[in-house]
């Protein structure tokens, strides 16, 4: 009777443990190092295990060092933190670029225009408020389309980014200092106006503080609140949603404001808490890092700690390979691909289980 | 005068870039598969043409210009297809995301190019700054009666590859029982299963296919556009993300690609040539292609006919539910 | 008569329910056999079978009296066996012809000569295609008409069509007819699932019966009559001691009035339809399948368009009346009118499944704590209320419920309808799926609801439960009211008649006492 049956099939599985799925992810990291093992000596010819030894020193080697792989991994968990709600929604957006470097631009602008006119504590407050502001609308557009006529959001989101992009050209050459340098250069260096200060000694502390917080706040907000509550219904099924009574078109705009508003706030910690330029590069592709690590933690803000860390300890540490072995920084981006690539792999076998066709049933 | 008409050649130069990699995108978003890998897949076609030609241009005593485009030809090939396998192995196969993967295939491919690019010249011990005389210029060769018309003096035979491409492609998608299939596959996988059309085939043919053709437009701009040497600038990268935003602005058909291309490239080069601008305004201008494509997806839904939206399944991975 | 096909002794379960057991069936060369049965009855998945959908668990197909294994749609083809789905399997960007030829692999590529053969397909049968026309600018009934010329054009010798009606007006149902004779006249063997009566009579030559997936018998439609196929199709009343009180100072709460929707597609789902329903009642609502049942509680729950010249009044306890039509389904919900629809997926209207119990319980509530956040309490104790009284098996109240049996969700969904405290619950399919102790569970549920005073429309698929149930039923058919009757005295066959034969215009016979 079986005769037609494949060899080995797929069914979907619904009840995996939550240990076998880590256990699964873990597995495929393995693999991962493994592969990147490979490549790093084919190309280098050294022992991997002397690499990883020296990538481990690239992060941590230092306290310095430390504090970037900190300040780094704070700054993707903070746009991972803002991407959550709008991928818990099912809305693709894929504009986080964009809304950084917009949020960036208005922390810049100001610096510059309002460096010497208030205290900083008050300037931190405006610029918080405006890089808020700014995110806020570049997220705000795409979700009107959609949610009025269901323009298709991935595409838009995307455009949007290289509008932000073009605009972030147009302030730099507008601002530029000096002269010919077609960069906006260090903004405040001699007074440090609106610079984040240095608290309990360290020049990060405030990054830390500030993402703890959203980190936490996106938490309590997905979990517990009302608006949280739509958020999780709208994404698992429109239709329950308008059975329950939401209107669906308010939960994708305000959800999309928010996922923006955050976005734009980590362009206020780049710019202000990071490197006090504005620049093209001030995103510098973690926009787009930071859904992988949104969707690979399943939007939940305490694996997105971890994932952000593993990605950041992998670019630092391959950094250290490219000055260490004269290579250039690009190495990063091959590791962290080949990890991803595995990572991604590997949900296939907490979605699904393969059965194979067992000898007897063939008859 | 001179400066229109070379305006209009900069904008084939930089519009065949995109038009390569549009086309890719169009073949693989037929099939239902959103790849956002292009921009690398890009990469990896570039730099692997780059590799291909200086591995042979230094290893031969004299390089034959037919050999330079061959094997240069075939590395761009080997390389795109890799992405396009890792691609399909990942979403078709094992059903992962299709939206990550693709901006992972792009971090992997931007990453591989630009390592690879930037210490080619160490890894082969130190020869200083790439450079692909001969290769290079085995591609922009013109074709003879063509490069007498003024307008296209200085255009090489590549521009005219890819536009016959397009032509042959839209014709195969239109037109032919196998681009019939595909497009069933992209549009209701379902119903194109039940009819006895293998869809994990064409989705892996058309995903493949597709990335060795976005590949041509990165060893076209290796070859025509910087001329035979590597940048580790995000120049491709950023041509990537047009040739996407192309796909939508020709309404997912090849023939529209072709205008919509060298459109792009004026938009993207009319400032050059517009007097008045600062370098900053400028850079407002380079904002024009992507408005544009905003508009033309806007317009798209507003209008919501069935043609323009794109292949309906497009994003979703297939899973016969076996009952 | 010669054969076409003959299936015998064909079995197939899907888990612990058996949807065919030891059916038998032939259908002759050149003749139309209708298949009769309701819901659930097993004759789509019999049909299924022989086009490939689905590998029975045991029994043989013979096709011109040889036997054959058919395990994909393809190779049903190649048996000259093709299926028309209620669900159309087209590409809607694709033009009719390019439809047609989609996945035909042993001709040459040419759209001129499939178009050439299509005319000639429609000219021979009397079908109005136009070969170059877009499906997704198709009515369904082209749509249709395009999937039975798409299996003739693979030469189907026998062609299956699953409810051809459903979906269709009189006037394009007649056209169907014609062809479906003058197909019958070129020699093919046309095989109709349906359960109504009057097309039954009209077009086929044959009936068989399935019933709860056994084989009831065939007969010569000329030996038969409507009242006897009934008979057959619904077997004999039995006595299901279900709880009914006498309704109790029944107490005026929604006046419908003239309602009319149109679906997404523009085909008018719902005429005219009036009716009064009470607290203290409750009112059951019979019909096929795909009536308007579905948009008729949709209409009243907020979440349908109704079209102009409707009205629904809502009587509230406090004495005030409200129309209904133009407000927001969460505002419906909040004057206390609640719709517990089980949709046939169970999952993606009620309930979301990804969340446990207890969060599923605040769906509808959420909003009424105050502050930013959800106030959990209340809902973890409902749920833990719920999960007691009405034996939901789970492992924990935060146990997803997509994780529940069918049985466990629909406790859940309709346990929190009658907790909100409702002045009218709808429950729709309650039972759907569900074993019987359950199902008495809930029918005892709904009874407490209608001594409590609650208004209580009942839409259901088994009429001895909405006879015994019930104290009124209204009788849908093709989207019209038929008739209002009183449940303690219609038979069950009155029912079935009424809801495949459209009578005259019936009152409501509560109207005229008060």
């Amino acid at each position: 009777m079986n005769e037609h049956k494949p060899l080995v099939h797929i069914v979907k599985r619904t009840d995996i443990r939550w240990w076998k799925a880590w256990i699964i992810r873990l597995l495929s990291v393995a693999a991962a190092l493994i592969v990147c093992a490979a490549v790093i000596y084919a190309i280098v010819k050294l022992n991997p295990l002397k690499v990883y030894g020296s990538m481990w020193n690239g992060a941590f080697g230092t306290k310095r060092r430390s504090w970037v792989t900190v300040r780094d991994t704070m700054m993707l968990l903070c746009i991972g933190i803002g991407l959550a709600p709008a991928f818990k929604m099912r809305f693709w957006n894929i504009g986080a670029e964009g809304q950084i470097l917009i949020g960036g631009v208005a922390t810049a602008a100001c610096m510059i225009f309002l460096g010497k006119l208030m205290p900083t504590w008050l300037l931190l407050i405006v610029m918080f408020a405006a890089s808020i502001a700014a995110g806020a609308i570049w997220g705000l557009i795409p979700a009107l389309f959609k949610a009025r006529w269901n323009t298709n959001e991935t595409l838009f989101t995307l455009m949007m980014n290289y509008v932000a992009i073009q605009l972030t050209s147009f302030f730099v050459s507008l601002w530029e200092h000096p002269a010919g340098s077609n960069s906006v250069g260090i903004i405040n260096q001699s007074g440090k106006e609106g610079w984040f200060p240095a608290l309990l000694g360290n020049q990060y502390t405030l990054n830390v503080i500030i993402v703890t917080i959203l980190t936490l706040g996106m938490f309590i907000y997905l979990r517990y609140s009302k608006h949280g509550y739509e958020i999780t219904i709208v994404g698992e099924s429109e239709r329950t949603a308008r059975y329950a009574g939401i209107s669906v078109k308010r939960v994708i705009i305000r959800t999309m404001c928010l996922s923006g508003a955050i976005c734009g706030v980590s362009g206020f910690i780049a710019v202000s808490g990071a490197s006090h330029t504005i620049s093209t590069a001030t995103a510098g592709g973690r926009g787009f890092t930071a859904i992988i690590v949104a969707w690979l933690a399943k939007f939940n803000a305490f694996v997105m700690i971890l994932i952000s860390l593993l990605l950041v300890f992998l670019e630092a540490g391959a950094g250290q390979i490219a000055s260490d072995y004269n290579l250039n920084e690009y190495a990063s981006k091959i590791i962290i691909g080949i990890i991803l690539f595995f990572i991604l792999g590997s949900e296939f076998f907490i979605n699904y289980r393969l059965v194979f066709r067992r000898k007897e049933s063939t008859r | 005068m001179t400066q229109i008409l070379s305006l209009i050649q900069s904008a084939i130069i930089f519009g065949t870039v995109i038009m390569f990699g549009a086309l890719g995108e169009i073949l693989t978003e037929k099939s239902g598969n959103l790849n956002l890998g292009v921009p690398g897949i890009m990469s990896l076609g570039a730099i692997g043409s780059l590799m291909g030609a200086f591995w042979y241009e230094q290893s031969a005593a004299a390089p034959v210009p037919v050999l330079c485009l061959l094997v240069s030809f075939a590395a761009a090939m080997l390389f795109s297809l890799a992405g396009g396998l890792i691609y399909s192995f990942i979403t078709i196969t094992l059903r992962a995301n299709q939206n990550v993967t693709g901006l992972t295939l792009t971090i992997f491919g931007c990453g591989f190019a630009n390592f690879f690019g930037g210490s080619l010249n160490k890894l082969a011990g130190g020869v200083g700054q790439i450079s692909l005389p001969i290769t290079s210029k085995a591609y922009r060769a013109v074709i003879p009666f063509l490069s007498n018309i003024p307008i296209i003096k200085n255009i090489g035979w590549l521009v005219y590859a890819g536009i016959i491409l397009a032509f042959v492609l839209q014709r195969w998608m239109f037109k032919s029982r196998a681009g019939l299939n595909l497009r069933a596959v992209g549009e209701n996988p379902a119903t194109a299963d039940a009819a006895g059309i293998n869809v994990i085939k064409y989705k892996y043919f058309s995903t493949c296919a597709g990335a060795m053709i976005s590949g041509l437009g990165g060893l076209f701009y290796i070859m025509d556009y910087i001329k035979g040497t590597w940048a580790s600038d995000g120049g491709i990268e950023a041509l990537g993300w047009l040739a996407v935003a192309l796909v939508i602005f020709a309404t997912w058909r090849p023939r529209s690609a072709i205008w919509g291309s060298y459109l792009f490239g004026l938009l993207s080069w009319m400032y050059y040539y517009i007097g008045g601008l600062t370098r900053s305004t400028s850079e407002l201008f380079k904002t024009l292609p992507y408005v544009v494509t905003i508009a033309v997806l806007i317009f798209v839904s507003l209008r919501r006919k069935k043609e323009n939206l794109g292949p309906s399944a497009l994003g979703l991975s297939y899973f016969r539910e076996e009952r | 008569m010669e054969y076409a096909v003959q299936m015998k002794n064909i079995s197939k379960s899907f888990g612990s329910i058996n949807a065919n057991s030891n059916v038998n069936i032939d259908i002759y060369k050149g003749e139309i056999l209708a298949l009769l049965g309701e819901n659930g009855s097993g004759k789509t998945t019999l049909m299924n079978i022989l086009s490939g959908i689905y590998y029975p668990d045991s029994g043989q197909i013979f096709v011109s009296g040889k036997e054959v294994s058919i395990s994909s749609p393809k190779e049903a083809f190649n048996h000259h066996i093709g299926m028309i789905h209620q669900h159309f399997k087209l590409v809607d960007v694709f033009s009719a012809v390019e439809n047609t030829v989609l996945g035909i692999e042993d001709e040459k590529f040419d759209l001129k000569a499939a178009t050439k053969r299509i005319e000639d397909i429609c000219g021979r049968y009397g079908f109005e295609v136009n070969p170059q026309q877009k499906v997704y600018d198709m009515s369904v009934s082209q749509k249709q008409t395009l999937e039975i010329v798409k299996a003739l054009y693979r030469g189907a010798d026998v062609l299956i069509l699953d409810e051809p009606t459903a979906v269709l007006t009189p006037q394009e149902t007649q056209r169907l007819f014609n062809v479906i004779r003058s197909m019958k006249a070129d020699g093919k063997s046309i095989v109709i699932i349906t359960h109504k009566l009057n097309e039954v009579m009209e077009i086929s030559d044959r009936v068989a019966v399935l019933r709860k997936g056994h084989y009831i018998g065939e007969v010569e439609t000329k030996d038969t009559d409507p009242q006897k196929l009934t008979d057959m199709m619904v077997g004999r009343a039995v006595s299901l001691n279900i709880r009914r009180t006498d309704p109790v100072n029944p107490v005026k709460r929604l006046e419908v009035n003239n309602l009319s929707v149109r679906n997404s597609e523009g085909v008018q789902v719902l005429k005219n339809i009036s009716f009064t329903a009470y607290g203290g009642e409750i009112l059951g609502i019979a019909g096929i399948s795909g009536c308007g049942q579905k948009e008729l509680l949709e209409s009243i729950a907020g979440l349908q368009k109704a079209e102009s010249g409707s009205s629904i009044k809502y009587y509230a306890p406090d004495g005030s009346v409200n129309e209904m039509i133009g407000l927001k389904p969460a505002e419906i919900m909040d004057m206390g009118v609640h719709l517990s629809f089980v949709p046939e997926d169970r999952l993606g209207m009620g309930l979301v499944g990804s969340m446990g119990m207890s969060d599923n319980m605040m769906l509808k509530s959420y909003r009424n704590s105050p502050g930013p956040f959800t106030d959990r309490s209340p809902s973890k104790k409902l749920a833990e209320t719920v999960k007691e009284e009405l034996e939901v098996m789970t492992p924990s109240i935060n146990t997803p419920v997509r994780k529940l049996s069918g049985g466990n969700v629909q406790k859940v969904l309709v346990g929190r309808e009658i907790s909100a405290v409702p002045t009218v619950l709808m429950t729709a399919y309650a039972v759907r799926g569900l074993d019987i102790n359950t199902s008495y569970t809930i029918y005892n549920l709904l009874a407490e609801q209608k001594e409590q005073g609650v208004a209580v429309i009942y839409v259901g698929e088994d009429l001895d439960v909405l006879i015994e149930l019930c104290d009124r039923i209204i009788v849908l058919c093709g989207g019209e009211l038929n008739d209002v009757v009183d449940a303690r005295t219609v038979s069950k066959e009155e029912i079935g008649y009424k809801m495949t034969y459209l009578t005259g215009r019936g009152s409501d016979p509560r109207e005229d006492k008060q």
